[in-house]
């Protein structure tokens, strides 16, 4: 299905005539490290990736809330088997605007705990977690979320992150059950699921739609635009 | 400083690779011309797996997709965004313009929306019909012979509807809609709002044996390995090379401006390697402009000299002026009935809409003069960054409770999954002298050539337009049966995207028949020096509430057959 690049690349031509490797050399050398990203990418990747946003207590905590936030199950994981905490510090390097809130939320966290039960929260029960977590679970979605209580704002980053780092995996998209994202030939909604939801499709619509049958012949029409194949 | 000069004289220098400089360069290396092709950025081919980003699943970033790096997300084959570093661009203060650029060979073209939509009669005679603006120096009946032949060449679905200002075409057969678009047709139709198949260029069935056929992956914003998606690279550019034309890339190249001889004449460019910035020189008989309306115009004001000290072309002083973008407004909703969904299917689908309304009113009737078409999201997609995220948001229609945690968050993700549809209205704007870029004189970039500084505003035609939008939008979701999202978009400009925005940028070097207020004559040609065109959408008179890629690719080639005609005649 791929064609030839080689060929169609003879015209290439970088506009230096001498020195070192050119850009598209050292993307062609880099990319198979990195889903086609450019060196300058690939470069900001390596030294986020470099940097610590987390001491290990705090990236414990997170762990131990993200599986509190959704609790694994068999078959199809949980935030651990889908990397989350990982990604959390990943996006708090990556997008800076979150760093306050994170790591201030994780200090408030710990200060409610040993308030109410006299140690961090990673080593409560979960019942006690639940009893911290229950009053900043919800929030009034009539108010703008700066306007909501900073605890407030941070829990629901902290779901939002691992709800998102959950499912963009493996393990989450198992559990969506979405199937796409895999070549295909699309000829319409199903029958049964048109029914589910009571439409149906206008035949004379779908009367001009593509014949998959004919897919792989070549389009030729008469003068009039009337397609003819 | 030692320039660099080529002693190589091409037939043609065309700057820029995306869908005008594409199709130039197709037409004139066709035609036997030697040709030589400068590009900002690096070399690209959808095809190369290196830098692909087609079927990337979003766990094979640390970031999941987001949007960081890359404006429209991680996929997205934009190599370049809002801001470029060392790239800027200035503001008249109180202005607003925001520009998208993308360094790539083929430009824009790999990552934009395949929607290829043909201009109609009446959106070539605007002030004719309502005294706005300006009409075009041509007509439907001369660009129509071009949109046929750029439908054959490129393909394009969509369906013969006999409508009179949105044309027919040879159009491959579109494909079937999704579940959310068949509750857009249903609410719709309750409003009086026409819905016809959608018109993208992307090959639901083969048009030759160079290029595939869709697989529907719906990801043609990262542009088709395949190639069974328009981009200038894979379907103009390479063809062209690959059919023995005479094709030289220079890629990384920044052009400065173009040169001329004591005659005022252009004899080439002169452009600044990236990879060692040093500048170069390269001649040519002819120079045909590609980079972008914008860029196109930076170059001409940029390009002084005693012949031309306003800048080429611009004897005018109109380069730069009439600089407008389509107007955008969105808006969303909640389908109660879109709940709870099978997940059984793939519904990906083409890289967007299957179905779309044309442009249905009666402007003499309403109180904006010029229409807009309604582009329709939605649907159970991949998920990426911010998938998840306030997932049970929609909770507060049915009066409980937002946020929690726990195992019920995996059953609310699935509940509300694939429920939500969205629109995207986009129309046209006036073009007015006083929306414009200019050099600004105080600062360059970093290869040192002076950048633009922009000066935007829309008027109460497009903010009325607006309205109108945000009014039919919620008309359609109350009849889908739907609860509208969010608050409706105000501000001063009544919920209008920034100019800009739309990325539909066009105007700077408009055509006319009079060189004292037009840049180019009907053929893309400079009225001040006839061996340079331009060919990208400079020379819109008016963007129409269409979109403006198949226009560009006609007029590309409609201007590039005039320049064989000329060359051939010994005419330039």
């Amino acid at each position: 299905m791929l064609l030839g690049t080689g060929a169609l690349s003879l015209g290439l031509h970088s506009c230096v005539q001498e020195g070192g490797p050119s850009l598209e050399t050292q993307i062609v050398n880099s990319a198979d490290e990195y889903f086609g990203r450019t060196p300058e990418e690939l470069e900001r990747i390596d030294k986020l990736n470099a940097e610590e946003l987390f001491t290990a207590h705090e990236l414990e905590t997170i762990t131990v809330l993200s599986e509190v936030i959704l609790p694994p199950k068999p078959d199809v994981g949980g935030p651990l088997e889908a990397r989350v905490p990982e990604f959390i510090e990943f996006m708090g390097k990556d997008v800076p605007s979150f760093q306050n809130t994170l790591l201030g939320g994780l200090l408030w966290l710990d200060k409610k705990s040993t308030d109410l039960f006299n140690a961090e929260f990673k080593s409560l029960s979960l019942d006690q977690q639940k009893q911290i977590l229950d009053p900043i679970a919800f929030y009034d979605p009539d108010v703008p979320t700066r306007k909501r209580p900073f605890e407030i704002q941070w829990f629901s980053l902290m779901r939002n992150l691992t709800m998102t780092g959950y499912y963009t995996s493996e393990w989450g998209i198992k559990d969506l059950g979405y199937v796409g994202n895999t070549p295909n030939v699309w000829d319409g909604v199903p029958q049964d699921v048109l029914d589910q939801h009571g439409v149906a499709y206008d035949p004379e619509w779908i009367a001009k739609c593509i014949d998959q049958s004919t897919r792989g012949d070549i389009a030729t029409w008469d003068e009039d635009g009337n397609l003819l194949t | 400083m030692q320039i660099k000069e080529s002693s190589e004289v091409y037939d043609v220098i065309i700057v820029g690779s995306g869908a005008g400089g594409g199709m130039a360069t197709k037409q004139l290396a066709d035609a036997g011309f030697n040709v030589a092709v400068v590009e900002a950025g690096p070399f690209f081919d959808p095809a190369d797996p290196k830098t692909m980003t087609q079927m990337k699943w979003p766990y094979q970033s640390p970031r999941r997709g987001a949007g960081v790096d890359r404006p429209f997300g991680e996929w997205d084959m934009a190599y370049g965004g809002w801001q470029i570093e060392g790239e800027p661009y200035t503001h008249e203060e109180g202005t607003e313009f925001n520009w998208f650029r993308s360094h790539m060979l083929g430009g824009r073209t790999n990552h934009w929306g395949r929607i290829s939509l043909r201009f109609g009669p009446k959106d070539f005679k605007g002030k004719t019909r309502d005294g706005h603006g300006e009409d075009w120096p041509i007509g439907y009946d001369d660009v129509k012979p071009y949109y046929d032949k750029v439908d054959k060449l490129i393909g394009v679905f969509g369906t013969n509807e006999g409508l009179e200002n949105d044309p027919d075409g040879f159009f491959l057969p579109p494909p079937k809609p999704r579940l959310h678009e068949l509750f857009y047709i249903k609410g719709a139709k309750k409003s009086g709002v026409p819905v016809i198949p959608g018109r993208l260029s992307m090959l639901t069935k083969r048009i030759n044996n160079d290029r595939g056929v869709c697989f529907y992956c719906g990801q043609c914003s990262r542009s088709c390995s395949a190639y069974a998606d328009f981009s200038s690279g894979s379907c103009l550019i390479f063809p062209a090379q690959k059919s023995g034309g005479k094709v030289r890339l220079y890629v990384n190249c920044v052009v400065r401006e173009v040169t001329t001889n004591e005659e005022g004449k252009a004899t080439g460019v002169s452009y600044i390697s990236k990879d060692d910035r040093k500048e170069y020189k390269l001649k040519a008989r002819v120079v045909v402009l590609a980079a972008s309306a914008c860029s196109s115009a930076r170059i001409l004001l940029n390009s002084k000299s005693k012949q031309h000290p306003n800048g080429l072309g611009n004897s005018s002083n109109v380069v730069g002026k009439y600089l407008h973008d389509s107007t955008g407004s969105g808006r969303a909703g909640f389908l109660p009935q879109l709940m709870n969904r099978k997940t059984s299917y793939n519904e990906d689908g083409v890289g967007g809409m299957h179905v779309y309304s044309p442009w249905w009113g009666d402007n003499s009737k309403l109180d904006f003069p010029r229409g807009y078409h309604i582009e329709v999201w939605g649907g159970m997609g991949m998920p990426n960054y911010g998938f998840g995220f306030n997932a049970n948001e929609f909770n507060k229609f049915f009066g409980t409770k937002v946020g929690g945690y726990g195992d019920v968050l995996r059953d609310d993700v699935k509940k509300y999954y694939g429920s939500v549809i969205g629109f995207g209205g986009r129309g046209e704007g006036i073009a007015r002298i006083d929306n414009y870029c200019e050099i600004d004189e105080t600062t360059v970039d970093k290869f040192g050539i002076p950048v633009l500084k922009f000066n935007y505003k829309w008027s109460d035609l497009e903010r009325r337009q607006a309205t109108h939008m945000q009014d039919t939008f919620e008309e359609l979701i109350h009849n889908m049966g739907g609860e509208v999202l969010g608050d409706r978009p105000g501000g001063p400009d009544n919920g209008l995207n920034k100019p800009g925005e739309i990325i539909h940028e066009v105007g700077t070097t408009r055509m006319g028949n009079d060189p004292k207020t037009s840049v180019t004559n009907k053929f893309n040609q400079l009225h001040d020096v006839n061996n340079v065109f331009i060919v990208d959408a400079g020379p819109f008179v008016s963007q129409a509430d269409k979109n403006c890629t198949w226009t560009i690719l006609a007029l590309s080639w409609r201007a590039s057959d005039y320049i064989i005609e000329q060359l051939k005649a010994q005419n330039i």
